[in-house]
């Protein structure tokens, strides 16, 4: 190799080093993403357990607890995130146990990538899932309880508190499929750990609701921010501990 | 065999006097609180519980840190002994809290955010038992437990401000005024006394117990090398 060329490939990588870095860490993240996706178009699982899992609780909602016009308007918030986080753990759940036990998750931690890339491939990809029961779910509400749901604020807060939710669902569902009790333990690891998100996501959701002036739901919006962050820093963080070999 | 350390044996004697100094101090030297009454005395190991069981949490995401930097299984002992005390004491400070409540506030429980963040906590270290249960692999538990603890370190603040921030916006309908104002009361010289020193009384008796559970668990290791050298 002639000398010269090894002189401008070493400026070139040095000149371009940490941006090549970040751009190899999001090939690989969205490597992940499209993976989970692929295989999802495929078998479809996944995601069509999430939504007749979903629909079925809203169904129960609706015996259990008397959906008549005048509770609805208290109860909505409440029965919508209680069905998001039900449905949204059984994603989480069969998400990593998919990986875990085809021995693809193996697979994943040998390829030459950072760890955390692989944590948010995971991530984003549990999220458009959440996503698109998300996007399910309100129209099929809409249509059975007669309630008006499309409201920008509301799909906002829907937005934040899902990725809150799946920040940590992700990184506790990998702990989970590694013990001997995972299906049940995903849940109990999580739920006491999301507490604060999904308290700021339905007060802020039924504020929305009720159109109550933004000042007051601006509060729980910051919490949910402030979650957000928290967590997807200290998942990044800690991630390479959980699947350590 | 080694035998029980000489400053751990100081340190239990040292434990047991300070807590009956303690108990007495709440029954005999603080003065009786003029509307509450007698059951205002419940106020002082209420305090000090509640610290002692805050103490062991943040120990134990503390030693959390500590296994994953260095790895030593140590730690991931010092972590679990931490998290078991502390797991004990908070549940005697939420049923002292109760007895409290019961008469000054007129029912064993309220949504209080004190209150709900503590039994939020309680379940979160609760689910930290289970994990290391489904866990066999002792490299990979201490490594599970030490994530978890430090997520439960950083959740329980957010909880606590999200759930006071529930009820700072949402008025108390219930109950004829705010809950955290009504059993509130002025301390007198002799009450802060008495509350600065159970609590220092019961911080003792945490590192005393915390020091025993860890010799417990180190002794447990050596038993279980033992019976995996007599199996072979």
């Amino acid at each position: 190799m002639k000398p010269e060329s090894v002189v401008s490939r070493t400026q070139e990588t040095s000149e371009s080093g940490p941006l090549a870095g970040a751009r190899a860490f999001v090939r690989a993240t969205f490597a992940v993403v499209w993976k989970d996706l692929a295989a999802e178009m495929r078998s479809r699982e996944l995601i069509s357990a999430m939504l007749v899992f979903a629909l079925l609780v809203l169904f129960i909602f609706n015996f259990a607890l008397e959906l008549d016009p005048k509770t609805r308007s208290t109860v909505t918030a409440g029965v919508l995130w209680v069905t998001f986080t039900f449905a949204g753990t059984l994603g989480l759940n069969r998400s990593m146990a998919m990986e875990k036990d085809r021995g693809c998750l193996d697979g994943l931690l040998l390829t030459p990538v950072d760890r955390s890339a692989i944590y948010f491939g995971k991530m984003i990809g549990n999220l458009i899932f959440m996503f698109l029961v998300e996007a399910i779910v309100f129209p099929a509400y809409t249509v059975l309880y007669s309630a008006n749901l499309f409201n920008l604020g509301l799909v906002f807060v829907v937005f934040l508190g899902s990725i809150g939710y799946i920040a940590m669902g992700t990184l506790l569902s990998a702990m989970a499929v590694q013990t001997r009790t995972r299906d049940i333990l995903l849940p109990i690891l999580l739920f006491p750990l999301t507490i604060p998100i999904l308290i700021a996501a339905v007060k802020a959701s039924a504020g929305f609701l009720a159109a109550d002036p933004l000042p007051e739901i601006l509060s729980w919006i910051n919490l949910m921010v402030v979650y957000d962050v928290v967590f997807i820093a200290a998942a990044f963080m800690v991630f390479d501990y959980v699947v350590e070999e | 065999m080694e035998t029980k350390p000489r400053l751990l044996n100081v340190l239990d004697w040292v434990s047991l006097v300070l807590f009956v100094i303690a108990t007495g101090m709440v029954f005999f030297y603080a003065p009786t609180e003029a509307i509450m009454g007698q059951v205002q005395r419940v106020f002082y190991f209420h305090v000090a519980t509640a610290w002692v069981g805050l103490l062991g949490f943040i120990a134990a995401g503390l030693a959390g840190i500590g296994y994953l930097r260095t790895n030593n299984l140590k730690w991931d002992n010092a972590s679990l002994a931490a998290v078991e005390i502390s797991l004990i004491f908070f549940a005697v400070a939420i049923v002292m809290g109760s007895i409290w409540a019961r008469p000054s506030w007129g029912t064993y429980w309220t949504w209080e955010p004190r209150l709900t963040t503590a039994t939020v906590t309680e379940l979160i270290y609760a689910a930290y038992l289970l994990l290391r249960q489904g866990l066999e692999d002792p490299e990979r538990r201490a490594r599970f437990s030490a994530v978890y603890t430090i997520l439960g370190c950083i959740s329980v603040p957010i909880t606590f401000v999200s759930i006071r921030l529930f009820r700072t916006i949402h008025p108390v309908v219930i109950g004829n005024a705010d809950a955290a104002a009504q059993g509130g009361f002025s301390m007198t010289p002799a009450m802060f006394q008495t509350m600065m020193f159970s609590v220092v009384t019961f911080s003792v008796i945490f590192v005393a117990l915390l020091w025993h559970r860890i010799r417990l668990g180190n002794l447990a290791d050596k038993v279980e090398q033992l019976r995996l050298k007599l199996a072979q």
